[in-house]
Order: C-alpha cells, then structure tokens, then sequence
C-alpha cells in the first residue's frame, strides 16, 4: 500500500519542479523545518510540555516569582512540621520551608539540564560529524573512543568521577557532557555517513564541491536534525541523572538547593513524614515528564519516518 | 560463525584495555588512600611505607597498572583494607546482584515486550495510548522517587512486603526491587517495541505472509514478532550492564549486600582495590553481556551471519 | 461529476459460462490525514480459468489496490472498500468472513509481488517459507513440508534445491527470488493468481525468463492470471486482454491485439506513443503531459481531462462511462469514436 498513500503528496509537487531540483538541499531542508514547526504547532503535547517548560525556566531564573522565602531561611523548632499558613508544603528535618526549597530547586535541575545537553550536542555532533565525514584512521579512533566510554556504566562512572573531583555543578556538568557526548557522536555519525551516500552529495562531489562546501551546504542541514532529536530526549534524563548522583551523595552539594539532596535528606524519615519526600520528587517528575514530552514531539516532527 | 565470533572478541579487546585504564586512572586520582584510611590523624611514616609496599602504591602508576591488568587474569584483585582479599567480598555480593539484575531482566524483557507486541499492533487505540502514558510516566519518574515511593506505600503503609531484603536475598523480596530496578528500561523496551511492531507491521514480507492465508496469530509470531525483536535484543544487551550499575540506588533503598552497596562503601572510604575490582568485573560484566547479544543477534538475523 | 455509476461493458460477454473471478463496480478508498483518497472508483473486469489479464496503469491508478481488495489484504484502516462486489468461483468474497477469506488465500488465489527481496521474510530460509503453506492450510508435517518445497524449487528450476531449501532470501539472486516467490504462489495449485508487477525488480534478461515461466505454468495448471504491469511490452506476449486503468478507473478494456493495433481512448494512445519504436528512430519521442492526478482532489469530469490532447468541454463536466466499441471492448471516453479512427 505504500505507493499510494505516498502519491498525494508525490503528485503535490509545485509546477516549478525543474526550479526546486536545482537546490534539492535547501529546498529539503527548508520543508523539513517548516514541515516540522506546523506539526509542533498542532500538537498538543507539544504546547503543554512548552508551556510547563517555558513556566520553569522562569522560576528557575527568578525563583523570588513564586516564592518569597529563603531556602536557607530555616527554623529547626518547625522541623517535620505539616503544611501551615504560608507554608503550603510544610517544612523539612531541618525546619526549612518544603515549598520555598521545591521553587528554588528547579534552578539547579534545569541549568544541569540544559548546559549538559548543549555541551554534549556540540562536542558530540562536531566529533561524530567530523568522523563521519572523513572516514579513516579518526573514525575508528573516535568509534573506539565512544565504545570506551559507552562501556562504563553511567552511574558507576558519576560515582567514581565525582569522588574525585567533587560534587559541584560544573563538576556534574562536565561528568554528564563527558558520559553523554557519545550517543550523541553516534547519531551524527550514522547521519552524515547517510547524507554522504546520498546521490545527490555524490554528485555535488563529481561536480567538484570543495570538502567545506560539501560539509555546510549539503551535509550539516541533513544532520542537525538527529542531533537535536537525541539532545532534546536526552535532556530529561540529564536532570534524572543529576537528581539520582545528588541523591547518592556524590552530585550538587549543600548549600546548593537540589531535588536530588532534598529527596535524599527526605527519605530517612520518609516514613514519618513522606509530604517532604513528596514534592520535590513530584516538582522533578514532572520537570522530567515535561521534557521528555518535549523530546517526543520534536523526534515526531523532524523525524517523519516514524509518523 | 566461528569466524564472526572471534572477530568480535578481538573487537573487545581494545575496548576492554581501554575502559580498565579510564578507571584505572579515575580511581588512582581519588586521592591517597593511605590518608583516607587514617582519617584525621597523621599516618606514622614507616607503617604508611609498608602499606604502599604492601599494595605496590610504591611503584610508578605504569607498573601498577600492569600488576592490576595481569591479576584480572589471576583473579587476584588484592586486599581490601579490612584485609579480606577483594575476591571474597565479591564473592559474596555477586550472586546477590545477579540475582537482583536477572530477576529485573526477565520482567523487563517478558513484560516489556508483551506491553510493546500489544501497543504495537493496536498503535493509536485505547490500549496503545494508556500503555504509552505509562510509559512515559515511569520514565519521568526518577528510580529512586519510585523506589522509596513503593518501598512506603507496599512495605508499610499496606504492609504487604518486607520493606527491606533479609540477609541472602531470597528471590521472592526480590521481586520489588527487581521491578524498580527495571522500570525505566522495561518502558524503552515497551517503545522500542511498539515502534519496530509498528514499522515491521507494514513491511513487505508480512503483507505475503497474509497473502498466503496464514492466521492472524501465526503471521505475528513466526514472521512479525522475530523481526521486530532484532533492535529490542540490542537494547536489552546493552542494558544487561546498566542494570548492574542501576543496582547501586536499588541496593542502597532495599538495603541489599551487593556489588552497589559494596561499592558505594569502596568509594566512601577510597578503597581503590574495592572500587576498581568491582568495577573492572562490572565492566566485563557488561563487555560479555554485549558479546552475547551480538551473538544472538546473528541467530536472529542470518543476514549478519553470513556478511 | 454527473455520473457516478458506469454502464458496464462486459468483455466476456461472447464466451460461454460464468468467469473465474468477476470484480464489479468496485470502490475503495483510504482515509488519511489529509483526505480521502478516492484510490478505486468503479472497477469492472473478470478473468476466466487459462485466460491471462493485463492490467496496465501508471503507479497510483489503483492496479495494486484493486488487487489487494481482491485478495484481501488490503491495510485497513486506511484503505476501505465501500461498494462493489468480488465474485469468486460463485461467490461474492466481500460476504464472506475474514476466516473463509483467509481460507482462500493462498489456496485458492495467490499473489506474486514485486519485490521478492522484501516481500520474503529475511529471517526464514526459503524452504519454512515454502513448506509454511502446506503446513498451515493442510497441516502437514515439518518433514513433508519440507520435502515439497524442495519439489516445487525444482519445478520453478531453482538449480540444486535439495542444497539450498535451508539458504535464506538474500542469499539468493533476484531472479532466483522471484521464481521462490512464484512457487510459493503456486504450492497449493490455486485457481487464480496475481502477479503485481513481477518483473519490474529485475534485471532485463532476467524478466524475460521469469515471465516465460509465469506463463508456462499458468498454461500447464490452467489457471486464471491478473497481470498487473505498468510495462506495454510485458505485456503483449502474455496476455489476452488488457484494462487500461486510470486515477481508479477502468479508461479502456480489449483483446490485447486490438488495443495495439487501435487505441480507443486517447490515454491509452498516449502510452503507446511513447514506447520508443525501431521504425520511428531518430523522431521524438511522445510524452504524456502533465502528472497523474491527486487522489485527493480528482478532477471532476473525466479524471484525464486535464493531460489529454483531445479534451473538450464536456470532458470536464461528464465522466464519460464505458462505451462498446466492439462485442469485447470498451473505452471510457466521449470522443471514443474519433480517437479509434485516429
């Protein structure tokens, strides 16, 4: 049934098709974004998970919105207390406002996030891009290299690095771009492997494209979109991933406000007192949920295969 | 085959020196253990020259290195400082988290490809939606929020299990942290699942095996299921080692004797020994796991086998 | 679009008894995101025992989805048939429960596909997939199975069968594929057989030798054949008689030589023009202008109108039903009588 449930949209080639030939790259890169940005814009998940992502990079940046409170403000003689007036959350071991600590989490949370997720999308897609387009001895060096790193199991490898080099966020960040930035070379690899096939590079080739034309003009455009497929995804699980080192005490450290070590401090008497267990690991569920809806509705725009 | 097997096994050697010497390196830099192990008091400078002695922390990092390299072959991993030879210690704590990790395994294979076949071949029905929300709310759900969640709601808020694992770890309380320990993997594997079900479902191949006149449930098991399963057994490959490094935040909530909590005790007391025989073995651990499945990929897929 | 339903032509209606299969007025359609694509509208043809149809159309015609319907695997959702009937060896199939179709499938009727690479199952040898049919429709057993699929490799002269019954699809060569495909079609001797394009995968010399063998068995089981081909030259040494379809449309019905010889619609005569002739060498080449329509937005009148050299007013206005030209053909065209006198 393929071939006819593709011929609409076969058939709906505009008349100027000789034109549109002449820069098949750009015309296909061009409708691919578009074509990807009407389909986000349609898509429900999309605008939640936009909406709730876009609420908390705001009160990451400006906690003091939400919340007017210190997170250090803490008072021991509250110390399990329930919720109060003006303290919807109740309060934690030490006294501390439940809600005040919650807000002022997701600044730690989402910086993690976001700058390991940037940093493993460049340092991956510009070495698996680079090895894919050149092939050779620094394609094998650089496969070998990432199945090093793929081989150290991820938590195992936060625990040791960061015992080392001592919780902080830089620290969590290097470790996460530095564990991350394989899959990520992977990805880029396998698409500008893919692009170069493609007849139609091959033949920008014959025709005598330079190697730096080649790699702006008809590689990078077909491979940017994998790339930020796989980041976009990733980026959920990074802010897991932080939570889950602060949790076993090797991540952010106090005073440092982060879901991770609230949820930590919480579980010991967790069973006394589970609403302080219960926010901050609900405000980082959702956090994670929002970007992993995010994640899914960029894969399904750009990645039309799996329509 | 025999020719496939053992180009793989010299694949993984480079692989195999490369990963031991990260860790190597990592754990040497954490710092002196002789200090660690005085804590605060001065170590007396004859007794902390007979310990380097002892442990060959005397000789150039090289040596060491070679020395470590040639007891992974003479299972010789030296001496913890409790002076009970590393060997024992995992010994005792193996069985445990092989047992925890295969009993995670089996319910992320059994249930996730179920979930998945199902989500598969209903895609975009009622089933299919609620299985795939479930799916993204387990991954959103940190391992260890959903583990203390469980851990208080069924240990003892209902009281219907143990809370934590006895001594030995007997496989029925290993149920609960087998499960948590295979969440999130059991939902990639659902999506893997579902989205190779979905792509295989409208494959050529299947389109014959209908026209043939085979049943429904014939042209699911014998053509569709095998075929779609090829990426799902790479994913749970590779994910065999992540479930060993997971068990860390498992054994810790669970409170279970195995390889992470002896781990986690390694490094909080920077027991290089400790830590890098653990993880060395993990390591292999988890390089076997991926042999494995490589091989059993080429059962799967004859086309592998006879390239 | 005053009309909808067509007259129908019958092009059996000079030989005696009733056809093998009898498709009639047959709709299908797929509902996508987009639309509805209107893939089949009003296909009438039949096909008798030994008789060999060709039906020819570009892609998107609705050749392969008429198929399907008649065989029964069309993807539903999204495609549907919303009107018709499939009358096989007397009964209408489209009446019959998904268990007795299946029950037919294969056995009765069986389908021959392009692409023998990806329609075989890559992770079975050749030989479960061949001994799968005896298996499953008359519950022999593994070793019998067996055993018969190396018989019929032999019969579609795959060289050393006994060798290679446990080989798996790509170890083989396309043609060789094909011919696996065509005795896994042809395992459980069935009445009808419908072969999509079989030869347009391969190789030029391969075709040939593939189609002479289609066409040998087809005469040695006497078995009713559907010849779907987008290729005129396939199909002039094979068939009996050629439907010509168009944007889900039956456009013109003849004897295979009568069409050669004097195309009754002018699509039809454009297809032939534009097949390169040795006697015509150096001239240019004929080219049917324009693209095939839209399934979503087929142009109302007739579906050709927009590409045809002949088109007038009432083309755009009136489908044009299909017109007797003779006993055993028939073109859906207002301008038929002028187009046949060229």
């Amino acid at each position: 049934m393929p071939e006819l449930t593709k011929t609409p949209v076969e058939t709906e080639v505009p008349e100027t098709g000789a034109l549109a030939a002449a820069e098949p790259v750009r015309e296909k890169a061009r409708s691919l974004w578009q074509d990807a940005w009407r389909d986000l814009r349609r898509n429900p998940v999309f605008i939640i998970s936009g909406l709730l992502i876009t609420f908390l990079v705001v009160i990451a940046i400006w906690p003091g919105l939400i919340a007017s409170g210190d997170p250090g403000d803490c008072d021991l003689a509250h110390s399990l207390q329930g919720s109060a007036a003006g303290h919807p959350f109740g309060f934690d071991q030490q006294g501390c406002d439940v809600y005040t600590r919650t807000v002022f989490g997701a600044r730690a949370s989402i910086t993690v996030g976001v700058l390991a997720t940037l940093g493993s999308a460049v340092l991956g897609g510009v070495l698996g891009g680079l090895a894919g387009f050149f092939g050779g001895w620094w394609d094998t060096l650089l496969s070998r290299l990432a199945d090093v790193f793929f081989g150290i199991p991820i938590l195992l490898g936060g625990l040791v690095f960061l015992s080392l080099v001592g919780g902080s966020l830089w620290s969590v960040i290097t470790f996460i771009v530095l564990l991350g930035w394989p899959q990520v070379a992977r990805i880029a690899r396998g698409a500008v492997v893919t692009v170069k096939q493609q007849d139609y590079v091959q033949a920008a080739r014959a025709l005598g494209a330079g190697s730096t034309r080649m790699m702006l003009r008809h590689v990078l455009p077909n491979a940017v979109a994998p790339v930020i497929v796989v980041s976009t995804i990733a980026l959920g699980t990074y802010i897991s991933l932080e939570a889950t080192l602060s949790f076993l005490g090797v991540g952010l450290r106090p005073p440092t406000v982060s879901w991770g070590i609230d949820i930590s401090s919480a579980s010991s008497s967790f069973r006394n007192a589970p609403h302080m267990l219960l926010y901050p690991a609900g405000a980082l569920s959702i956090t994670v949920l929002a970007f992993i809806l995010l994640g899914d509705a960029v894969r399904d725009a750009l990645d039309p295969k799996l329509r | 085959m025999g020719r496939y097997v053992l180009r793989r096994l010299l694949q993984m050697i480079p692989v195999f020196i490369g990963t031991t010497l990260l860790i190597f390196l990592m754990v040497h830099a954490l710092g002196d253990p002789i200090a660690a192990r005085f804590g605060d008091k001065a170590p007396d400078p004859v007794v902390a020259a007979q310990i380097r002695a002892e442990f060959n922390l005397d000789k150039p990092l090289w040596l060491q290195y070679v020395l470590y390299f040639k007891g992974i072959f003479t299972g010789d991993f030296g001496t913890a400082f409790t002076g009970e030879p590393v060997i024992d210690l995992m010994a005792r704590s193996w069985p445990v988290t092989l047992k925890l990790g295969l009993t995670a395994f089996v319910i992320e294979a059994v249930v996730g490809i179920a979930l998945g076949l199902v989500s598969g071949l209903r895609r975009g029905r009622l089933t299919d939606t609620v299985a795939m929300a479930f799916t993204l709310i387990v991954i959103s759900i940190p391992v260890f929020v959903l583990g203390f969640t469980l851990q208080y709601l069924l240990g003892v808020k209902w009281a219907v299990i143990r809370p934590t694992v006895s001594y030995g770890a007997p496989l029925n309380e290993l149920i609960l942290p087998g499960l948590v320990l295979a969440s999130v993997s059991l939902a990639y594997v659902t999506r893997l699942t579902r989205t190779s079900v979905a792509e295989n479902l409208r494959a050529d191949y299947v389109r014959t095996a209908v026209a043939k006149g085979l049943p429904r449930r014939r042209v699911v098991t014998q053509h569709l299921l095998r075929n779609s399963l090829i990426p799902v057994v790479t994913f749970l490959g590779t994910d065999l080692g992540a479930l060993m490094g997971g068990a860390l935040v498992t054994e810790t909530i669970f409170n279970i004797q195995g390889v992470g909590y002896n781990l986690m005790q390694g490094v909080r007391r920077q027991e290089s020994a400790t830590v890098v025989g653990f993880v060395t073995v993990l390591v292999i651990v988890y390089l076997v796991a991926n042999l494995l499945v490589d091989l059993l990929y080429a059962v799967l897929d004859p086309r592998i086998r006879y390239a | 679009m005053t009309t909808t339903t067509e007259k129908s032509v019958n092009p059996q209606a000079g030989k005696a008894g009733t056809p093998l299969l009898e498709v009639r007025d047959l709709h299908v359609e797929f509902r996508t995101r987009d639309g509805v694509a209107k893939a089949v509208n009003g296909v009438n043809y039949s096909v008798s025992a030994g008789e060999t149809l060709a039906v020819l159309g570009e892609s998107g015609s609705g050749k392969s989805v008429t198929a399907q319907a008649i065989m029964g695997i069309l993807d539903s959702p999204p495609g549907f048939v919303t009107q018709g009937q499939i009358n096989f060896q007397g009964r209408d199939l489209l009446k019959l429960s998904e268990k007795e179709r299946r029950r037919i499938r294969g056995a009765k009727m069986a389908m021959i596909f392009q692409d023998a690479l990806s329609s075989l199952n890559p992770v079975l040898t050749v030989g479960y997939q061949l001994g799968e049919m005896f298996r499953v429709h008359q519950g022999m057993s593994r070793k019998d199975a067996k055993a018969k699929a190396i018989e019929l490799m032999d019969r579609v002269r795959i060289p050393a069968a006994r060798e290679r019954v446990n080989d798996y699809p790509h170890q083989f060569s396309g043609g060789m594929r094909q011919r696996i495909m065509i005795a896994m079609a042809l395992a459980l001797e069935p009445d009808l057989i419908i072969a999509d394009e079989p030869t347009t995968a391969l190789d030029v010399t391969v075709q040939a030798q593939v189609m002479d063998l289609l066409a040998e068995l087809q005469r040695e089981y006497h078995m009713g054949l559907i010849l779907i081909t987008h290729d005129l030259g396939v199909v002039a040494d094979v068939a009996d008689k050629i439907a010509v379809m168009y944007a889900g449309r039956i456009v013109e019905t003849a004897p295979v030589h009568e069409l050669y010889k004097q195309p009754a619609h002018p699509y039809t005569r454009g297809l032939l023009d534009s097949i390169p002739r040795l006697d015509q060498k150096g001239q240019e080449l004929y080219a049917i202008k324009g693209l095939p329509p839209n399934l979503l937005r087929i142009p109302s009148g007739c579906a050709f109108n927009p590409r045809c050299p002949m088109a007038q007013d009432v083309c755009r206005t009136d489908i044009p039903v299909l017109h007797p030209v003779t006993d055993s053909r028939g073109s859906a065209c207002h301008f038929w009588k002028e187009t046949l006198d060229g």
